[in-house]
């Protein structure tokens, strides 16, 4: 009960960012270049809660806490929904379905092309994110998910290569990206834990 | 490079609004008729604080961009490249609010008869003013079309009298880490400097711009002078320059040091000829909202005519 109050409240805080957009919208606010500004701050929002997601573990193994790793669905999949509105915005309001100009700017420009392979990856673990799906894919579907390290990386790359000049931003979440997976190394090499049962 | 800066004017010599805005009439009562040069108006308004929008008094139209739609002064003032005030395209119109212009003196150096500081209030007497509305194309892939208030850059080389072994011009911004934030990170190769061909320097579309929207230059738009070239990418636009310097060979550019396959020191705009990072076939049009589809990018940025010849012969993907 107490859990499902918690994740009720996460789901509302989680919509914040997406509710921010539509008030600026309408208020004109979106700076002087809105496109860029909404499909800059959708990828960003889709980064924070993949890397949220991938806290989950790393905070029981430290803390012994247990219970936010039933958070980790949840946050995964506003990771999905945030990513899905940043291709979308990409695909429409960046290039109006131009397809001959989507393929070319994909293949020629390895961030776009980072990024897309990030996005199509994260599709399946979506579509399997469902109880269900755990119990039918048994052993496989960790595997299937032990894809989201790949994302993560292809994730943080494609902000890195994004960025003119300043890394400052993309490095900062290389370095969160970087201590959650090593956190994970740690407790596993050093300390023998077996990170799948907890 | 050292520029002669001297103390802050006291706000006890700071000219009252009422009087600056009722300059003429005061001008008049005090006895000076004739006031020398086109830029009076401005010049008593330098004491005042930056952050004010000022009028330039006297200025002429051109037929330059006249039916071409304006991009709004507020999104032209308010999403700026201009690393010095931080590299958020937000940030310059936030941190350069406390930039002082004035006093300021240009350095002329390198291949010239006779190197030479000029004052800035100098060069704005060199020639009239005129309006050139512009295109201009970010080589990140967005465009504006701004009125500039500004004069040929020839003129200004007119006066530097260049020897005959200047080929070419490089311009110097100021990196004042105490008035700019942006400078003490080491993000780009402070001070950032540009060039140009001494061909390009002189052709009739290269201008010196000293305001937009008939206001005097804002701060975070490069305040005093900065240098518009508009078939080129905006990054060859040098901002806030303090020194301009004649070299026999090519200079090396802040953005040719920083990436040498991405930023060549021609740069300009050609839509064949793609970016690793962008595709330079369109670009966005700031100030469209939401719905704006995005444009072709043409080749030279639409100056074609006027500046193709200028390249005649040269490989313009060598020659990026």
């Amino acid at each position: 009960m107490q859990l499902l109050r918690i994740k009720a409240v996460l789901f509302m805080l989680a919509l914040v960012p997406l509710a921010r957009l539509f008030w600026l919208g309408l208020n004109d606010d979106l700076t002087a270049n809105p496109v860029e500004f909404i499909e800059r701050s959708t990828g960003t929002w889709a980064l924070v809660f993949l890397l949220t997601a991938l806290a989950m573990t790393p905070l029981r193994l430290i803390s012994g806490i247990a219970w936010p790793v039933q958070l980790r669905r949840m946050a995964g999949l506003f990771m999905f929904f945030y990513a899905c509105l940043h291709f979308l915005i990409y695909l429409w309001l960046d290039h109006w379905f131009d397809w001959h100009e989507i393929v070319t700017d994909i293949m020629e420009h390895p961030y776009v092309l980072v990024g897309f392979s990030a996005f199509l990856l994260s599709i399946p673990l979506a579509l399997t994110s469902s109880n269900a799906m755990m119990r039918r894919l048994g052993w496989r579907w960790r595997q299937l998910h032990a894809m989201v390290y790949l994302i993560a990386v292809l994730g943080v790359l494609h902000f890195l290569w994004l960025v003119k000049k300043d890394i400052r931003g993309p490095l900062a979440y290389a370095l969160v990206l970087a201590l959650l997976l090593s956190v994970r190394l740690w407790f596993r090499f050093f300390r023998r834990v077996d990170l799948r049962r907890g | 490079m050292r520029i002669a800066r001297k103390p802050d004017i006291p706000s006890s010599e700071i000219t009252p609004r009422e009087v600056f805005e009722n300059r003429r009439h005061f001008l008049k009562a005090a006895g000076f008729s004739v006031v020398a040069g086109t830029f009076s108006g401005l010049l008593s308004a330098d004491a005042l604080a930056a952050s004010e929008r000022r009028r330039i008094s006297d200025l002429s139209k051109t037929d330059y961009g006249r039916d071409e739609k304006l991009t709004s002064y507020k999104d032209i003032t308010t999403y700026n490249n201009f690393y010095e005030f931080g590299t958020d395209k937000g940030d310059p119109v936030v941190h350069a609010k406390l930039f002082k212009p004035r006093p300021w003196t240009v350095s002329i150096e390198g291949e010239v008869r006779q190197p030479r500081q000029i004052s800035i209030e100098d060069i704005f007497k060199l020639a009239p003013l005129e309006e050139r509305i512009y295109r201009m194309r970010c080589v990140e892939g967005w465009s504006m079309v701004i009125p500039w208030v500004g004069f040929p850059l020839s003129k200004l080389i007119r006066l530097a009298e260049p020897t005959g072994n200047a080929r070419f011009v490089e311009f110097v911004s100021l990196a004042d880490p105490a008035q700019m934030a942006g400078v003490r990170i080491p993000v780009l190769d402070w001070p950032y400097t540009e060039g140009l061909r001494m061909d390009e320097a002189m052709h009739p579309l290269t201008i010196m711009a000293v305001g937009l929207y008939g206001e005097v230059l804002p701060n975070q738009n490069g305040a005093p002078m900065r240098l518009v070239v508009p078939w080129k990418y905006g990054f060859k636009g040098a901002k806030s320059i303090v020194s301009i310097r004649f070299t026999e060979k090519m200079p090396v550019t802040t953005w040719m040091r920083a990436a040498p396959h991405e930023y060549g020191f021609y740069a300009n705009v050609n839509p064949e000829v793609s970016h690793p990072r962008w595709s330079q076939s369109s670009e966005r049009r700031i100030g469209g909202g939401l719905l704006s589809p995005r444009i072709k990018t043409q080749l030279f940025n639409g100056y074609a005519e006027e500046v193709g010849q200028l390249y005649a012969g040269m490989d313009l993907r060598k020659h990026f």
